[in-house]
């Protein structure tokens, strides 16, 4: 009898996917790809979020702001669960993300470009690599360099744009 | 029969809440060492880079002592651990407390740092304990990118002005005796590895010549000789810098104990 009440799984997918990442709020949970698992144990709602970055001071926020978001919907019940593996990637977030981040003047991650996957081989000497072209997001100019291996946040990093002068953040590949 | 087996697992049990201090002390006094720089970086894009790094190392620690609390079984989370302990019960490596000193002396403790921490996280994704694969999965993702800055870094002002190759090179003496101890076999060291649970620390030890020698001589700094190594911290035996580290970090909670906000 309870169950018909319950709201469906996809209705849940469809109402996480309007709950914002605080830092950057252009893209929601969803587009950010750490909503591992949506699944109901008995009367509770268990969600299952990996967290971006170990020391993401966004993380007790985003749970907060699911934990609020479905009570808003009536689900009192709500268990959130953290899962570590796999580890979150990048490669995670979906295309419609990727192009809000570009709209919001952030560049997007560029898949396999993470130091782990550059690191050993650089190690053994093979500095010849192509470098990393980050496109500038404002006038989509490959001339671009970059300051700082971070930025604003733990997921970014700094560059700026040699042709139109102006600094952008990069998320970064993970 | 069984109160052998019961023994046995406490036995492990101990070993592995010290290795796990091991990993988590690390994160947490270099990372508090990091913070220290927050407002007072040679240029602010170098300060967002330490404060950042500083954040994912205390968001690591959270994950270790998280683990270590839940191994040790006595209900004491990660914050009981980092801020209710005294200077004896830390088992971070004595590199990590060193002072920062000046900018280059605080990048080749990171890079020095960092080799070792991404070689042992590299070990441990394969652990048997698949908590301890799961951190080491989810952490050695973001010390890539610690090692990666620090390299270049280290390069470029090794390879840099005559003035910052004097400071790389006084930084890199001062600090070699303090790499020794990342290598050093503890007593509990070779249960764990035996019960797969974690590589030795003197496994790690080619790998991590090899990259260090390779970056140093790209930064024209060349690598040092081996002579006396420092030793202690992973027994509980630091200097005395520990302390002025503990006594700023602590302070709140022994004040004021059960604050929160
Ligand atoms: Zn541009």
């Amino acid at each position: 009898m309870a169950t018909a009440l319950r709201p469906s799984i996809e209705d849940v997918w469809n109402w996480l996917s309007h709950v914002p990442d605080p830092e950057i709020p252009i893209i929601s949970v969803t587009d950010l790809g750490i909503i591992r698992d949506v699944a109901w144990d008995r009367e509770a709602l268990v969600v299952t979020v990996t967290p971006t970055y170990s020391g993401c001071p966004a993380t007790a926020v985003i749970n907060q702001d699911i934990e609020r978001a479905l009570k808003e919907k009536g689900i009192e019940n709500v268990r959130l669960e953290r899962r570590l593996s796999p580890a979150w990637t990048t490669d995670w977030i979906s295309a419609e993300g990727r192009e809000k981040l570009g709209n919001y003047g952030i560049a997007a991650p560029i898949d396999g470009t993470t130091a782990e996957s550059t690191l050993m081989e650089r190690i053994a000497g093979l500095a010849g690599g192509a470098p990393l072209t980050v496109q500038c997001p404002r006038c989509n100019s490959g001339r671009t360099e970059k300051i700082s291996q971070f930025g604003s946040t733990p997921c970014k990093a700094s560059y700026r744009c040699r042709d139109c002068l102006e600094p952008f953040d990069y998320f970064k590949c993970i | 029969m069984a109160q052998t087996i019961a023994m046995e697992a406490a036995v492990d049990r101990a070993a592995l809440f010290e290795f796990l201090l091991g990993m988590g002390d690390n994160t947490l006094v270099l990372g508090h060492r990091l913070s220290e720089w927050c407002g007072h970086a040679p240029a602010l894009e170098e300060d967002i880079a330490l404060a950042n790094t500083a954040l994912d190392l205390i968001g690591q620690t959270q994950l270790w002592l998280g683990l270590a609390g839940e191994v040790e079984g006595n209900g004491r989370n990660a914050d009981e651990l980092a801020f209710l302990r005294d200077a004896r019960e830390f088992r971070n490596l004595l590199l990590a407390e060193r002072p920062n000193g000046d900018y280059g002396r605080t990048l080749m403790r990171q890079f020095l740092f960092d080799a070792w921490h991404y070689l042992a996280l590299k070990g441990l994704r394969a652990s048997s304990d698949p908590r301890i694969a799961a951190i080491a999965e989810k952490t050695s993702k973001e010390v890539a990118y610690h090692l990666e800055r620090s390299r270049d870094l280290v390069i470029r002002l090794g390879d840099g002005t005559a003035e910052s190759h004097a400071r790389m090179k006084k930084a890199l003496d001062e600090l070699w005796s303090y790499t020794g101890e990342m290598f050093v076999n503890e007593a509990h060291d070779a249960a764990l590895a035996a019960a797969g649970l974690a590589p030795e620390p003197e496994s790690l030890k080619p790998e991590w010549n090899t990259l260090v020698a390779e970056t140093l001589c790209a930064a024209t700094l060349g690598k040092p000789q081996d002579g006396y190594m420092h030793r202690g911290g992973k027994r509980g035996l630091h200097t005395e810098h520990l302390g002025y580290v503990l006594a700023e970090m602590q302070f709140l909670q022994r004040a004021y104990p059960g604050a929160s906000w």
